[in-house]
């Protein structure tokens, strides 16, 4: 028999008003998303901000407290997750260590009572296309990481779901595969055309799988936005330091489309900041939005220079500002720039001030740099 | 001496204690049991393995030793059917519960064998709470013979025996990865499926540990064989007892002895190779 693959359509998913509570603790609050068919989304926070919770909720193992799950515009809080269609691809894999690589991958189709010569065809084409078919009859624990993971992905996509979730599919993978495994799994999600939902808490990871990515913090949404977007315009403190690294420095509103900084300067940025005269602020510049300055001059920033790290394409310096705070200047390598020392006095500018995100300094102070590496 | 085996030696040291203990105790007596029943008569004069001729020969001998082999394993699954909705249960439960399970689990085992047995007795007798319960209702017209009886001893044995298979069976479904049940039911499986499919085999290890536990215990649980069997029902460790301190015949004693333990151990190897030639993917309990 043969399957052709552009028959595969992924369910739309709408979530309305979800909230949910465990006791008094609140995991999950009016949290609003529509994934159109087809589309890789990945649900990207910290431990505990709820993301293990919203992916529960959309496989059917848990039942919200509140709010609408709706696959193809139809509510599907009430069905089990047995019957949901759902492809499910776990952090640990959760290969059934008991039966073969084939035996694995047909699960789902026995337990629909397909017919032996349908599972058979399937589950060859399956393991071909996630290039496992020398593996079939072997064990999960004879294979590495990487294949397993193949393999559950294999297993998740046999029964034409119209949904995949994956969770936290590659932190048991070592950091030279990861990448791979990223391309090849999203180019297999991709050619199945089924909507995917990726949980996870790496930045890099959702950055390299996702069209768009949902930042939850505490529960909540903070911005849907898609990997760029996020990455340039994040809507708030907390994502401009979650996605990737930058530098945050305090400032004060001087006037609508200037900020007083405190580590020195006076920085014009080009457009109204939307803020009262007198609110203090912090900005975000990226640390490849920074250079070394050809000296005194208005918006440059005076530092001490703390310490160069080359970190293969790029050399990233840290420097101290009068006010104490810290600035990472990241350059290209290839540039042959010469090597600034220790110790030395260095003014920096910042590239493109159109870049530059601003917000309000919160009452707490300035959100800890390391909350992103968990 | 070289250095090497003077290590090997001191590290030997902290053993030597239970050794000379299980020599003594064990080792001594087991080898006084097979000199015993190598004798031809109960006077003892001369050596001939007519004793264990005598029992193969003998078909009533021989069906009390299948009997005894088929009690232990009637009561071992009896007992696993029952472990497993407890344990299911249990590994479903919150903290309070599980404590509770426990305690319910461990309290025979804080009891003596006697104790419980005479339990039973009180429970399964003529004018016991079962007969008295079912007569005063009307369903039933005369008191049933539930002591004394075979299904008597097996629901016995069932009861005092199902710590030695619950516990396992929990232990085996706690080191189950939730993860896999949860894959299993998101691949479109009934509960059903899941438990055939994935827990079952996944729990077969502390499963066969379970029931090796009971039909070695049940098979030679003279206690509560002998009081709620009553006299009416021969099994081995009777046989045994009633042979040496009844009618003296200490030879032929002691080779049904040796024949039972042989019986008893050997399918206990027997199953535990199969089990190890079957069980795929899971770490034998």
């Amino acid at each position: 028999m043969e399957l052709t693959l552009s028959d595969v359509r992924g369910h739309s998913l709408d979530l309305r008003g979800i909230g949910h509570a465990f006791g008094a603790t609140v995991a999950l609050d009016e949290i609003n998303l529509a994934v159109a068919a087809g589309e890789l989304i990945a649900l990207l926070g910290p431990s505990g901000c709820g993301k293990t919770t919203m992916l529960q909720i959309i496989a059917g193992f848990l039942r919200p407290s509140k709010g609408e799950v709706r696959f193809d515009g139809a509510r599907v809080e009430h069905i089990p997750a047995n019957r949901r269609r759902i492809g499910m691809v776990f952090q640990n894999y959760a290969l059934f260590p008991h039966l073969t690589v084939f035996e694995n991958v047909a699960y789902g189709l026995r337990a629909r009572k397909t017919a032996k010569d349908v599972v058979a065809a399937k589950v060859e084409q399956m393991l071909g296309l996630a290039q496992m078919a020398a593996y079939a009859r072997r064990l999960p624990g004879e294979l590495s990481g990487g294949q397993q993971q193949r393999v559950a992905l294999a297993r998740a996509l046999a029964i034409d779901p119209g949904l995949v979730l994956l969770d936290e599919p590659f932190s048991a993978l070592d950091k030279n595969l990861r990448l791979d495994m990223q391309i090849e799994i999203k180019s297999l999600l991709k050619t199945f055309g089924v909507t995917s939902i990726i949980v996870t808490h790496d930045q890099e990871e959702a950055l390299s799988m996702a069209d768009r990515i949902v930042v939850l913090n505490k529960g909540r949404i903070e911005q849907i936005d898609s990997p760029d977007a996020l990455y340039d315009r994040p809507a708030s403190l907390f994502i401009s330091s979650f996605i990737g690294h930058t530098n945050l420095l305090r400032g004060t509103v001087t006037e609508t489309d200037r900020v007083q900084l405190d580590a020195g300067p006076e920085i014009d940025l080009g457009r109204s900041v939307q803020r009262r005269r007198g609110t203090p602020v912090t900005i975000s510049v990226r640390p490849e939005n920074i250079a070394f300055g050809g000296g005194e001059q208005p918006g440059a920033i005076p530092v001490t220079i703390r310490a160069t790290v080359p970190l293969g394409a790029v050399s990233v310096t840290e420097g101290i500002t009068a006010s104490g705070e810290a600035v990472k200047i990241s350059q290209a390598r290839a540039a042959g720039i010469a090597r600034a020392q220790a110790g030395e006095a260095a003014w920096l500018s910042i590239c493109d001030t159109s870049r530059v995100s601003v917000f309000s300094t919160p009452v707490d102070g300035v959100p800890d740099h390391q909350q992103r590496s968990v | 001496m070289t250095p090497a085996s003077t290590t090997a030696s001191r590290q030997l040291l902290p053993v030597v204690p239970l050794a000379a203990l299980f020599f003594a105790a064990f080792v001594l007596p087991l080898a006084a049991l097979v000199l015993v029943s190598l004798f031809r008569d109960p006077q003892f004069s001369g050596l001939s393995p007519v004793q264990y001729l005598r029992f193969l020969s003998d078909p009533f001998s021989l069906k009390v030793l299948t009997d005894t082999l088929w009690l232990g394993a009637e009561v071992a699954l009896a007992t696993l059917i029952l472990a497993y909705p407890l344990a299911l249960v249990y590994v479903a439960s919150g903290q309070f519960l599980r404590t509770l399970i426990t305690f319910l689990i461990m309290l025979p085992l804080l009891t003596s064998t006697v104790v419980r047995t005479f339990a039973w007795i009180v429970i399964l007798g003529r004018d016991g709470i079962i007969n008295s319960a079912m007569l005063s209702l009307g369903f039933w017209q005369a008191p049933a013979r539930l002591l004394y009886s075979w299904e008597g001893m097996v629901l016995a044995l069932t009861q005092i025996q199902l710590p030695l298979m619950a516990l396992p069976v929990i232990n085996s479904l706690l080191r189950l990865d939730g993860n896999l049940t949860r894959a299993a039911e998101g691949l479109g499986a009934s509960r059903a499926r899941i438990f055939l499919t994935v827990i079952l085999p996944l729990t077969l290890p502390g499963a066969i540990a379970g029931w090796l536990l009971v039909f070695a215990a049940a098979a030679t649980a003279f206690i509560t064989q002998t009081l709620v069997g009553g006299g009416r029902i021969i099994l081995m460790p009777s046989y045994i007892y009633q042979q040496a301190v009844g009618v003296q015949d200490w030879p032929f004693a002691a080779a049904l002895s040796l024949i039972f333990t042989l019986a008893v151990t050997g399918i206990v190897f027997a199953i535990g190779a199969l089990s190890r030639r079957f069980v795929r993917g899971v770490d034998a309990a």
